[in-house]
């Protein structure tokens, strides 16, 4: 699968050290407002509210569906900053755990390699609102860094 | 909306349409539209559009959408076989992504609640492009009933269905 204009973007934003050139290249990151940013000196992903975020307007709470998202941006937004990746990570699988119900806020995430193999990384992801030792959603996640296999990649 | 009782498949499918994918404002944004519903089943579809493509170089939907409408499936299936209604909230949600879908096609999710205790409701889905044989994504989603809050009109299904 042709992943060549996202590595290009990737090496333009290190060469610049703008990460957020990463979620420009990714219409569906685009339209969820979902975007990298390096603005603590770590790598975050912020997931901007905007009200079509909303799955629950009683709570109101964010569609748990968008917290699984995020944090499968912010782990290939991590894989794709933090390791020398010159391909797209593919990924195999994802498991959420919802921890909190969402509020109609910013939701930020970081995400850490649990462990790297040569063709198989593990990724831990964690999302919270206000307070990081608040989580409303953890991740872990499986990716494929160098296969030919034919599975999702960016 | 339709009055009472629905006597026909497609009343239901209108109502849940509308409770289920009108009423929650991100499963509107997506366009998820709810196909059948049944006791302790649900399928739903999402239309291919740019906006949610991950990939513009190859079309392909991102993983979010397939993730999104796979726990809303879930959630239906589960309030359909929720006698006495109740709040619930997603406890966690596995996601197997078996082949990218493909592009400008839609994708469809088949959902089943097949264990529901007082607590916690387990279900399983699949989504696929036409062959259910051959899912583009396979999800397990586990559910805690009787969470905080009130009970939404979407989680209340269940009274529409009859016995």
């Amino acid at each position: 699968m042709s992943s060549s204009g996202l590595i290009k973007r990737l090496n333009e934003a290190r060469t610049k050290r703008d990460v957020s050139r990463l979620a420009e290249a990714i219409p569906y990151a685009k339209w969820m407002h979902i975007a990298p940013e390096t603005t603590t000196g770590e790598l975050l992903t912020r997931m901007r509210y905007h009200s079509t975020l909303i799955g629950n307007t009683h709570l109101p709470a964010i569609h748990g569906g968008t917290l699984g998202a995020m944090l499968e941006m912010a782990a290939i937004f991590h894989l794709l900053w933090e390791t020398d990746a010159q391909t797209v990570p593919k990924i195999v699988n994802i498991t959420v755990d919802y921890l909190r119900s969402a509020g109609p806020r910013d939701v930020i995430a970081a995400a850490k390699v649990t462990k790297q193999g040569r063709r198989m990384v593990n990724v831990f992801a964690e999302a919270w609102q206000d307070d990081r030792s608040k989580p409303v959603a953890s991740a872990s996640a499986h990716f494929l860094v160098q296969s030919d296999d034919t599975l999702p990649s960016l | 909306m339709a009055t009472l009782p629905l006597t026909t498949p497609e009343e239901r499918v209108a109502l849940f349409q509308q409770l289920f994918s009108d009423t929650i404002p991100h499963n509107k944004a997506l366009g998820i539209k709810v196909l059948a519903v049944a006791r302790g089943l649900a399928s739903m579809r999402l239309d291919w559009r740019k906006e949610l493509v991950g990939n513009p170089e190859t079309g392909v939907l991102a993983g979010g959408p397939i993730t999104a409408m796979l726990d809303s499936c879930c959630g239906l299936a589960v309030a359909t076989l929720l006698t006495d209604p109740k709040p619930f909230a997603t406890l966690d949600l596995r996601i197997d992504y078996a082949k990218p879908a493909d592009p400008r096609k839609p994708v469809v999710a088949e959902a089943e609640c097949y264990r529901i205790t007082r607590s916690v409701a387990f279900t399983r889905a699949f989504a696929h492009q036409g062959d259910p044989k051959d899912p583009v994504a396979a999800a397990a989603g586990t559910f805690m009933l009787g969470t905080k809050g009130e009970v939404t009109r979407s989680q209340m299904v269940s009274r529409e269905l009859g016995k």
